[in-house]
């Protein structure tokens, strides 16, 4: 019950990558991903070489591309976005395969595009080498207070829980014949969410007595620890430094 | 509306990040005032509830549907700091977990969907609360407008800071009627959703109502001295 989110997300492996401590990958995710931010967007052929840093990391991962590839769909409303810009920018107006569309929003287009795609890939591959688990031990690791730490431990615990329980709401309203099919009917989806909230609330009261139970008294007990060597933190910087690197060199062309 | 990586420059996405972090830490000792040590399980678990009930989808028109995004309603149900803490946490969840938003940007849309919601979300809650007469119908009512205005007030905040650090050459003018524009229209579903949730849970456990704690009289409980038969 509690394993159903690793399921999707994590891909089970024992690479390098894999083996890495998360917090170790968290900072090398995240600088990666600045550094491309900070990237002048008319370099092309920097983007072209942060690709080959991200595939060479799936490589060495082996997490398939289908994998990543399917899960890209979460970037689909904003590919919709970036296709609008170049007919809604300002700026000269340039040819592009038969349409007359600004050059600037072309390269506004491409920036976003190429950026946010890197950015995708760089969290997916971050997901799929990393155990939920671990990887809240590596944000507890880096300083994000314990608290926080706890709430996205308890949601990630009971998030399948809770949709499980939506789900079956909802083969309960349609068993009984309920289609919603406009606005008219948003009252019973509304009372199903309403409920909802009170089934959650109620699982958190007694969530919480179950733990009281066990003598908890405000702090979660530590039973793996995850330290980062010296010689793990030099492996993760694999992926920022050729970044920075090709960053450095885009910038001196610029 | 998951803002993703290259569409704000690097300082405003790290300032956003630090204002995040800042109102995190602030409702992270607020919600811990508010539940005491029930903060992790409670808070974890509403958060759940969020980000299920961000998976209903509802029509709208033929075809099209909306989904609930949920911070005005978080406010409402469990308060503002424990509120804005869940709505963060979702966020946080879907940035490194599922890659839903940018890394980078995940300051800036915990600004958006996070605080300024529940911010506006809330105050406008209460403010109308505190005019309108102490019934059910008020707080629906209430709910229906604070939901209506958070969604808007959210988009103005991106195009307040695509103004800033925008990466993108659209006029910022579009840019304000197209986010505002659509995001009304969002508003609109989000504030039906809001407003007949609310009113589901008022008709069950209206103690569950954060936000209209104060309002509703608490039912009191009364002794009377039985007379005892047999004179």
């Amino acid at each position: 019950m509690s394993g159903g989110h690793s399921d999707r997300l994590y891909v089970p492996g024992a690479s390098a990558v894999h083996r890495l401590p998360p917090q170790c990958k968290l900072v090398a995710v995240l600088t990666f991903v600045l550094i491309v931010v900070a990237t002048p967007r008319d370099q092309f052929w920097a983007f072209g070489l942060y690709a080959v840093v991200l595939a060479s990391v799936a490589a060495v991962a082996r997490v398939p591309a289908p994998v990543i590839l399917r899960r890209m769909v979460v970037e689909l409303p904003f590919l919709v976005f970036a296709l609008l810009l170049p007919f809604v920018s300002h700026g000269e107006r340039v040819q592009f395969f038969g349409l007359t569309v600004s050059e600037a929003g072309l390269l506004g287009a491409w920036n976003v595009l190429a950026k946010g795609t890197l950015g995708v890939v760089a969290s997916i591959l971050l997901a799929a080498t990393t155990e939920p688990r671990t990887l809240l031990l590596g944000l507890e690791r880096l300083h994000l207070p314990a608290l926080m730490v706890q709430i996205m431990s308890f949601m990630f615990r009971y998030a399948d829980v809770i949709g499980g329980e939506m789900h079956r709401m909802r083969i309960a309203r349609e068993s009984r014949g309920f289609q919603a099919r406009d606005v008219r009917q948003l009252r019973v989806v509304a009372q199903s969410a309403g409920a909802l909230f009170i089934r959650s609330y109620e699982r958190g009261e007694r969530v919480h007595l179950a733990m009281l139970s066990r003598g908890y008294a405000g702090s979660m007990p530590v039973i793996v620890d995850v330290r980062a060597g010296r010689g793990q933190w030099l492996t993760a910087a694999a992926l920022p430094m050729p970044a920075l690197a090709i960053a450095v060199t885009a910038w001196s062309l610029t | 509306m998951h803002v993703p990586d290259g569409f704000f420059d690097v300082p405003v996405s790290v300032g956003g990040g630090v204002v995040a972090a800042g109102g995190v830490a602030l409702c992270l000792r607020g919600a811990h005032r508010e539940l005491d040590d029930r903060t992790a399980p409670m808070a974890g678990l509403v958060a759940a509830f969020i980000f299920a009930a961000q998976m209903i989808n509802f029509p709208v028109a033929s075809g099209t549907s909306g989904h609930l995004l949920g911070g005005a309603l978080a406010a409402i149900l469990v308060g503002p700091y424990t509120g804005a803490l869940c709505v963060a946490v979702v966020l946080l969840v879907q940035g490194v977990f599922f890659a839903d938003g940018g890394l980078t940007a995940l300051g800036i849309n915990m600004v958006d969907m996070s605080l300024v919601t529940v911010l506006v979300g809330y105050a406008v809650f209460r403010g109308l609360l505190r005019v309108l007469p102490s019934t059910r119908k008020s707080v629906v009512a209430s709910s229906f407008v604070a939901a209506l205005v958070s969604v808007p007030a959210a988009a103005l905040s991106f195009v307040l800071l695509y103004a800033v650090g925008g990466t993108t050459d659209v006029p910022l003018g579009q840019v304000a009627t197209a986010m505002l524009g659509v995001h009304i229209l969002i508003g609109i579903g989000e504030a039906f959703m809001t407003a007949l949730t609310v009113a589901s849970v008022m008709a069950t456990r209206p103690d569950l109502v954060f936000g209209a704690r104060h309002v509703l009289p608490t039912l009191e409980l009364r002794t009377t001295p039985a007379t005892v038969g047999g004179s």
